[in-house]
């Protein structure tokens, strides 16, 4: 289903350079007219290539707006449906319309830490040179190492050893 | 002086490592390399320039953008290196490298610990048995994957997870651990260049921006190469809005093995493909229901038919007698059914979930639902878009499965990519047995830097890396950390080079902005912008490229069927659609991103076919046939088939390499021993 843009909630991100759609779209398909002479809607993002969306819903989820929305694949899905996420920081609810008018609710854990805590070398051991041509991360290999995931295996496997 | 459409703006810089990609290898190699460069300075005092460019945005880059329901490689403590080697070289039909199976299956689990400790929400089963999504089994005190917490298996390899920010978590920790100064997002690399001195080596790469008229020129001692697989080289099923919906990311254009390829790279395995079977029309994941949700599929008329056509397994020994048979043996057995007329194939989810209800309390039967659900919402949510527009309820209304078209990948269930240089110590061969290797690549599987490939300071992961597969996101991720080290002692070995481009700056400039030239050359020839016999677009030549591959490379067309004349026509009409890319041509910088997407579709493309051709066997049986030469032959065919591109003439040279197993295959075809 390519995603479209609702006229009426997209602001075009208050007239910034590039929109959050743009900037997360991973198939450069989200495009901001910004004097309306592509869609007539100036200041308004819209889906430039929609036969090439995988409907990975990366814009859906970012837009600040919540202007986005799908509208599944004309040339497979019958009309009428609607599948619609909403996207906080640990969790995401979505909302699910079906064709005859049944409707889903479903909330899912996202991450289980806060949105930009992550400490990538925290509590880690620093790299050695020396170690370098070593099997084994930075975070070691003795006794599966710090992370406890090195995986030494049974050295009678390797029959031309 | 900003740039126009007419004269972009060249900017050059100098680095020592550059990465492209933005997926989970090259996150994993960020988030590696930044912590032994620290060592360099701690005991060299020297600085490493680094950058990082990736074609969109880190935050939802690569194939696991839209997230993912599972981890589909997590060893544990209770499974061996050896064994996930061991199933790695059977589902591919026994020829894999071993070294590489192996050496990632002892690293593997780290990547995924730290998964977890960044805030990837991981499945558990607590002690009762009971399973619990990755927020509530912290609720619940269940400890961490890392400190002997249960994960919750729907496969012997496979983990569930609640995966819907997975890139953004994994990024995250990338993205710090580079620092934002490093990273260059929206510049898409579109080639690679050799030395000056010494054209075994690489010395840069080229790219452009997607946002602005500029053209972007780095000069590099090493590089790692992982831009993903290949998608869209075939006719897709879909033929309208819905061709977007291929089942990889229709953003992997072959652009590893492309730049590989016209840089030296020897390529290994090409002929491979991936054939998913998958959710008809919405390529929705099957995995958690045949392993966690225990479905079957059957034929129109309800018959299994893997027990049904059991015995043809038998006509692929060993690969079929394992305890899991080879995927592409699964294909075969549904392919079948589907030829002589018993299709649709159907997931049989109504009694798969009437099954479980029986032995399940309400609240339980409720969170069956919503994992059923979350299991296409965390990856795949266009496969909700079908199952809400056919008022599809698994619980009531069964649902068709398909094989797909066919994709080229290394990470997945495929291994076509770049020969690699392995560990040293898993008793890999250093010599080579077959005698029509070209003199100037070098003999045995390790031959060096862990992760290079044959051309010197390029090294590759994730899809990059061939003659493994099942790596999947994690890993990818785990291999790019191991590329990362590799690459640094590159670097530290090779301080006094000092890399000089092959090309003339300019020259590189004006090749890539050819498609543009093209346009504004000749776009007032004609009234209809799209019509005109001096340019083509690239998404007509996209259309050209995928008619000659499904109707004569085996692709759905077909069912999956060639032959050596057909693949004889399609070399000849890949040739002129190789001399047509010349004139692909860019209204924008959008069309001008597509246009180099396509041409590194065309060259991939015609590496599967080279390869298919010189095999002359069918290795895969469920994801290509030759009909010429329709048997796995082991005495003659057990071997790698590699090859190696010139660009200046741009002709293939295709060759074997002989296939020696390190680890004990046998063990597969005995009683389980798990």
């Amino acid at each position: 289903m390519p995603t479209y843009v609702r006229t009426e909630k997209c602001d075009g991100c208050k007239g910034q350079d590039k929109t959050a759609c743009m900037y997360i779209c991973p198939h450069d398909l989200m495009k901001l007219d910004k004097d309306g002479s592509e869609t007539g809607h100036a200041m308004k993002a819209f889906n430039q290539e929609p036969e090439q969306c995988w409907e990975c819903y990366s814009c859906v989820k970012i837009c600040p707006q919540g202007a986005i929305e799908a509208r599944h694949y004309a040339d497979i899905v019958p009309l009428g449906g609607q599948v619609q996420p909403l996207r906080g920081s640990d969790s995401i609810m979505w909302t699910i319309k079906f064709r005859n008018g049944t409707m889903k609710r479903f909330k899912f854990p996202i991450r289980t830490t806060p949105e930009g805590s992550i400490d990538p070398y925290g509590n880690k051991p620093a790299a050695k040179l020396a170690d370098i041509a070593k099997p084994g991360f930075f975070t070691g290999t003795e006794d599966g190492g710090v992370m406890k995931g090195y995986r030494a295996g049974d050295a009678s496997e390797l029959i031309r050893k | 002086m900003a740039g126009t459409f007419e004269a972009p703006e060249v900017v050059q810089e100098e680095l020592d490592v550059l990465l492209i990609g933005g997926g989970m290898a090259c996150c994993g190699a960020a988030y590696e390399m930044m912590r032994w460069v620290e060592a360099v300075k701690a005991e060299t005092g020297k600085d490493v320039k680094i950058k990082l460019v990736d074609k969109a945005a880190m935050d939802r880059s690569g194939a696991v953008a839209q997230g993912l329901s599972a981890i589909n490689t997590y060893i544990g403590t209770e499974q061996d290196p050896a064994d996930y080697a061991r199933m790695v070289s059977n589902d591919l039909m026994g020829i894999t490298r071993d070294d590489l199976s192996y050496d990632l299956g002892r690293h593997v689990d780290d990547s995924v610990h730290l998964f977890e400790e960044w805030g990837l929400p991981i499945w558990k089963t607590d002690a009762d048995g009971v399973r619990h999504d990755g927020a509530e089994s912290i609720r619940e005190g269940l400890p961490a994957l890392k400190d002997g917490g249960k994960p919750v298996r729907s496969g012997k390899w496979q983990i569930m997870i609640n995966g819907e920010s997975y890139k953004w978590i994994v990024a995250e920790a990338a993205k710090k651990a580079l620092g934002l100064d490093r990273i260059q997002e929206r510049v898409f690399i579109v080639k690679l260049v050799n030395d000056k001195n010494d054209p075994s080596r690489i010395a840069g790469a080229v790219g452009f921006s997607v946002r602005e008229n500029k053209i972007y020129v780095y000069k590099a001692k090493a590089i790692l190469l992982a831009a993903g697989g290949c998608v869209n080289i075939f006719r897709p099923r879909s033929v309208g809005e819905g061709t977007g919906r291929a089942w990889y990311p229709v953003w992997n254009a072959g652009s590893t093995y492309a730049m590989a390829a016209e840089a030296g790279a020897e390529l290994t395995m090409m002929e491979n493909r991936f054939v998913p079977a998958r959710f008809k029309d919405g390529y929705g994941p099957v995995g958690a229901w045949f392993l966690l949700f225990k479905s079957q599929a059957t034929n129109a008329l309800g018959e299994v038919y893997m027990v049904k056509n059991k015995e043809l397994l038998d006509d692929y020994p060993p690969y079929g007698q394992a305890a899991v048979p080879a995927s592409c043996l699964r294909n075969h057995l549904m392919l079948k059914e589907m030829q002589e007329g018993r299709g649709p194939i159907y997931m049989d989810t109504v009694t798969a979930l009437a099954k479980l209800r029986e032995t399940l309390t309400p609240k339980e039967v409720k969170h069956l639902e919503a994992e059923a659900w979350e299991d296409f919402l965390d990856m795949c949510v266009g496969q909700c878009g079908i199952w809400v527009g056919e008022n599809v309820e698994p619980e009531k209304k069964n649902s068709e499965l398909m094989p797909t078209e066919p994709y080229l990948l290394g990470s997945h269930s495929g291994c076509c990519g770049i020969w690699v240089s392995g560990p040293t110590d898993l008793g890999a061969p250093t010599d080579e047995e077959y005698s029509d290797v070209p003199a100037h690549l070098p003999k045995g599987w390790n031959w060096g830097y862990r992760s290079m490939t044959t051309v010197k300071g390029l090294f590759t992961a994730g899809d990059g890396v061939g003659a493994s597969g099942h790596k999947f996101s994690s890993g990818s991720h785990a291999e790019g950390r191991i590329a990362a080290k590799a690459m640094l002692q590159y670097v530290i070995d090779n301080q006094s080079f000092n890399p000089e481009l092959d090309a003339d700056v300019n020259q590189l400039a004006e090749e890539i902005y050819k498609p543009v030239r093209n346009f504004l050359e000749h776009k007032d020839y004609t009234t209809a912008i799209d019509v005109n016999p001096n340019y083509i677009t690239p998404k007509m030549l996209q259309f050209r490229l995928q008619k000659i591959m499904d109707e004569y490379v085996a692709g759905v067309a077909t069912y999956y069927k060639t032959n050596e004349h057909m693949l004889k026509v399609a070399e000849e009409k890949l040739e002129m659609l190789k001399e047509d890319a010349e004139k692909m041509r860019a209204k924008d910088l959008h069309e001008l991103l597509r246009a180099w997407e396509n041409y590194h579709r065309i060259l991939t493309a015609e590496a599967h076919m080279k390869h298919i051709q010189f095999r002359e066997e069918s290795r895969y049986p469920g994801f290509y046939y030759r009909m010429d030469k329709n048997f796995v032959d082991e005495e003659n065919w057990k071997c790698f088939v590699n090859s190696v591109y010139d660009k200046q003439t741009k002709k293939w040279t295709c060759f074997k390499r002989k296939h020696v197993d390190l680890v004990d295959k046998s063990k597969l075809f005995k009683a389980a021993s798990h």
